[in-house]
């Protein structure tokens, strides 16, 4: 039995009631904005994970590139976690980890409970940085029975990181992501030989080089390609393929990739208010949330984009938070943005004021889309371009400035092209 | 004698065959009247047959054949479980439902299975015409023409009360074997020798109540079987917690000669809940998800409710219920001292405590204790385990101190909860049974976030690993 509170988690006696900021999440964003308010030097600092170790995702990542924009060295993510961890903790911050959040309270405040029990933490002002996670094959609606070997990139990269245990030899990747060449590469250090790659649309949704790399490994891309059905009843014995390639493979496993979804479970049951359109917090171009006191940043505004983004993010949503502590940032939210035909867009809101974090509209489409994207100030387009988009790609468009009556994101789309 | 040790020559009163709900409550009501009980499980788990997948309600029965022996033991399973969960620590949400028409032709059955259900003592039963159930429910979509409500219909936990009743089942002396297939049974007229891997049984009777494999081991111990098992499949769709306030009755349609149809309802962990379908099917062991099937589900649960477009899957997951030919139970006693409890469709949760109470009641003779001194011995006092709390219908885990953090982030199990469920007499064997036990991986993330940890706490301590042992 391996179970043991005192080597899972720390001392609760020093998770303290007041701090001046407290973050959650303790993946780049999150790290990014700690040390930088902690450096700005406003008071305690604390970031809180869940997890047993800091550093979010990337600590899973056992390959590179991290680390280029941060420290201007190629790293592996372990790393570039223990490298943010590091710096974030010279700066003063406090990470407590095994910690969760359990509710989010005007004040602001947070009710955490860890091994000490239920405890509440009230703060100046909040952070949420609680990153996003890949969907689920039930998410996904991929049928047949439900044996074990079926997993996320994420998972699988965690049980060999932490665990050394290897789920499979013979696996199936679903998806063409940035993520899923992760899992390649997971795969390779572990000796795992993926035997094919799935791809429900016609190409890669990641950009090249990474989109060779299945190439350059010999493993066959099938696009046009689904997975219709699981087949085994305690291990995986096989998949069955619809579409293009309609086949069965004898794989041991599966390897759900990408499709993330922001970890936002805590907003529902919060006074403040998700956007429809990510999953995640509804938030101006300082990162704000529908209540001031709340900022977010990283994978938990827009799924999803990769750890450099994430920290830049994290580090201006930062700098936003030190003017608001400051009390040089308006406290009028601004102006929500009307939008159409695209799935997502952040930030949601235009408030007043200069210098935002957010400098950019960050945008995503649901389905592979061909048309003018164009952005409408008070009825004439400031901004727009013909594009061909894939969804999970990056779409970016300039900010709007503040003060407009009515702003709109819309693409128009001369065909919707098929799966 | 522990769960590893070979069996002994030990005489045994009563075998039971199969450790779904039904068997685990047979289990225990022989154990707590002082019979000499042993469980086999052909499965590294208990429940891991049809017991595994169910839409956890408690039925009142009010849709049963009037005069059914499953109205019988609906009924009295349902009081049952209402006297004894607080002691056992079992949870219960008492929504009640309401059976809900949503066609002209729907509207007229109405009254007649008020009727039905007043037959079958569920005497509470009351209309709601459109602006009452409107009111009752105003979530459901514009179709719902009238309905009554059910009052006592509840949900439960369906895997924790099947361990309760085993647990204490155990405390009274009942052994448990599981990954104990018997493969031959012999009966000289007074003792039957049941052989299985782990030794040879020796038990005066010997109960069958191997649910999905009834009729099978009927022929094979009996060399007959009255019924035949025809599989009936069932899809479901699990929606994230925040759909739970969606509703808050079990919404359950107008019921047809087959099945109870797909009920929209919460489940006791904060979830909602759309299914089953009803699929006949050969295979006794493999349940599919189609997801063509699945659509449609969620499509009807979006008419049912519509604001669930809104709101995103959990899980998907199937089940299979051993119907057979007829819709009534199969329940015979052979005059080789052996019971079958066959045939227990859907209703098995429900009815468990009744059945089994059924069965002990019937039953030729008493249980004297080894001795032969069988008059004037009387069973011990009752022992009450409480097994631990999962649902939220109470307290959990994680609002107290000293659980050693959260393992399962999503459902909030913590590691004190997964410690407990690998240890002692009934630990968990497979990752099924923990997640049966705890609900670890069974939320919005499937195992994002502790797939890592969970194959650490489990590494080397369940019969049937996480990963491949050659991995």
């Amino acid at each position: 039995m391996v179970y043991s509170a005192s080597r899972w988690c720390p001392k609760m006696a020093d998770l303290p009631q007041n701090a001046a900021v407290v973050i959650v999440g303790s993946g780049p964003a999150g790290l990014a904005a700690a040390t930088l308010l902690a450096e700005a030097g406003v008071g305690s600092v604390i970031v809180l994970d869940r997890a047993a170790t800091p550093g979010g995702v990337p600590r899973h990542c056992a390959h590179s590139p991290y680390g280029l924009r941060e420290f201007r060295r190629l790293m592996t993510g372990p790393a570039y976690a223990r490298a943010l961890v590091a710096r974030a903790k010279a700066a003063g911050v406090t990470i407590h980890t095994g910690v969760n959040v359990t509710q989010l309270l005007p004040g602001p405040e947070v009710a955490v409970t860890s091994d000490a029990g239920p405890s509440r933490i009230a703060a100046r002002l909040v952070m949420l940085a609680t990153g996003a996670r890949e969907s689920t094959r039930a998410q996904r609606m991929i049928g047949g029975t439900k044996p074990a070997g079926v997993l996320s990139t994420g998972a699988l990269q965690a049980l060999i990181h932490e665990d050394g245990l290897i789920p499979f030899r013979r696996p199936v990747i679903l998806g063409t992501e940035l993520v899923s060449f992760s899992a390649i590469l997971t795969c390779r250090l572990a000796g795992i030989r993926p035997i094919a790659m799935i791809e429900e649309t016609g190409r890669t949704t990641a950009r090249k080089p990474s989109g060779l790399l299945p190439f350059a490994l010999g493993i066959p891309l099938l696009t046009g390609t689904s997975v219709a059905e699981v087949e085994g009843r305690d291990r995986v014995t096989g998949i069955r393929l619809a579409g293009a390639h309609a086949d069965r493979l004898g794989a041991d496993g599966l390897i759900v990739t990408g499709r993330f979804r922001p970890e936002a479970a805590l907003l529902p049951q919060s006074h403040l208010v998700r956007d429809p359109g990510t999953g995640g917090p509804e938030v101006d171009q300082f990162g704000r949330c529908s209540d001031p006191c709340y900022f977010a940043s990283g994978n938990l505004l827009r799924p999803v984009e990769t750890a450099g983004w994430c920290w830049a993010e994290g580090r201006s949503v930062g700098k936003a938070m030190l003017r608001a502590l400051k009390g040089t940032l308006a406290p009028d939210l601004g102006l929500r943005i009307r939008s159409s035909g695209v799935s997502a867009l952040v930030p949601q809101r235009i408030a007043p004021g200069t210098a935002p974090p957010l400098d950019r509209l960050q945008i995503r489409v649901a389905v592979p889309s061909r048309g003018r994207l164009s952005l409408q100030v008070d009825g004439s387009e400031v901004a727009g371009r013909d594009l061909r988009a894939l969804p999970e790609r990056r779409i970016v468009l300039p900010l709007p400035r503040p003060g407009a009556l009515q702003i709109d994101v819309s693409l128009a789309q001369d065909q919707q092209e098929g799966p | 004698m522990t769960e590893h040790s070979p069996l002994t020559d030990d005489l045994f009163d009563v075998a039971v065959i199969g450790a779904g709900v039904v068997g685990c409550a047979l289990t225990r009501a022989f154990a707590m009247a002082g019979a000499r009980a042993i469980l086999l499980e052909k499965a590294h788990d208990i429940l891991d047959g049809a017991s595994k997948a169910n839409s956890a309600i408690l039925h009142t029965g009010f849709d049963a054949p009037v005069g059914s022996l499953e109205a019988a033991c609906v009924a009295a399973g349902h009081a049952e479980y209402l006297d004894i969960h607080d002691r056992l620590g079992l949870p219960v949400m008492k929504t009640g439902a309401l059976v809900i028409a949503w066609t002209e032709d729907e509207e007229a059955a109405l009254p007649a299975l008020m009727e039905q259900a007043r037959q079958n003592g569920v005497n509470d039963v009351h209309f709601l015409d459109r602006t009452a159930l409107r009111e009752a429910e105003p979530g459901l979509g514009p179709a719902a023409r009238a309905a009554f409500r059910v009052p006592r219909e509840y949900l439960i936990d369906p895997w924790a009360a099947p361990l309760a009743y085993l647990t204490q089942a155990m405390l009274h002396g009942a052994t448990l074997r599981r990954n104990c297939p018997v493969t031959e049974g012999a009966f000289d007229g007074a003792i039957w020798r049941l052989t299985t891997p782990q030794g040879t049984v020796r038990t005066k009777a010997v109960i069958n109540a191997a649910g999905l494999f009834g009729d099978r081991v009927d022929q094979m111990l009996l060399g007959r079987s009255n019924f035949t098992i025809r599989p009936r499949k069932g899809q479901f769709v699990v929606y994230d917690k925040p759909a739970f306030d969606l509703a808050t009755h079990i919404l359950l349609p107008v019921p047809s000669k087959t099945t109870k149809g797909i009920v929209v309802c919460r489940t006791i962990w904060g979830n909602l809940l759309v299914g089953p379908t009803a699929e006949e099917q050969e295979d006794r062991e493999t349940a599919v998800l189609v997801p063509a099937t699945l659509d449609a589900l969620r499509k009807r649960g979006e008419e049912i409710l519509p604001a669930l477009a809104q709101h995103d899957i959990t899980a998907l997951y199937a089940g299979l219920r051993p119907a057979t030919e007829e819709k009534e139970y199969r329940l015979t006693r052979h005059p080789e001292n052996m019971v079958t409890v066959g045939g227990i469709r859907s209703t098995g949760l429900s009815a468990a405590l009744g059945i089994a109470h059924h069965v002990l009641d019937g039953w030729p003779q008493g249980f004297d204790q080894g001795d032969g001194q069988g008059t004037g011995w009387t069973a011990p006092a009752a022992v009450w385990p409480k097994v631990p709390n999962i649902s939220e219908a109470g307290p959990r885990d994680w609002q107290s101190p000293g659980h050693g953090g959260i393992l399962c982030h999503c459902e909030m199990v913590t590691e004190r909860e997964v410690a407990a469920a690998l240890t002692g007499p009934l630990a968990a064997r497979s990752l099924a049974g923990l997640k049966r036990r705890t609900r670890v991986t069974m939320g919005r993330c499937q195992g994002y976030h502790c797939a890592a940890r969970l194959g650490q706490v489990t590494d080397g301590v369940l019969s049937q690993p996480m990963v491949p042992e050659d991995g």
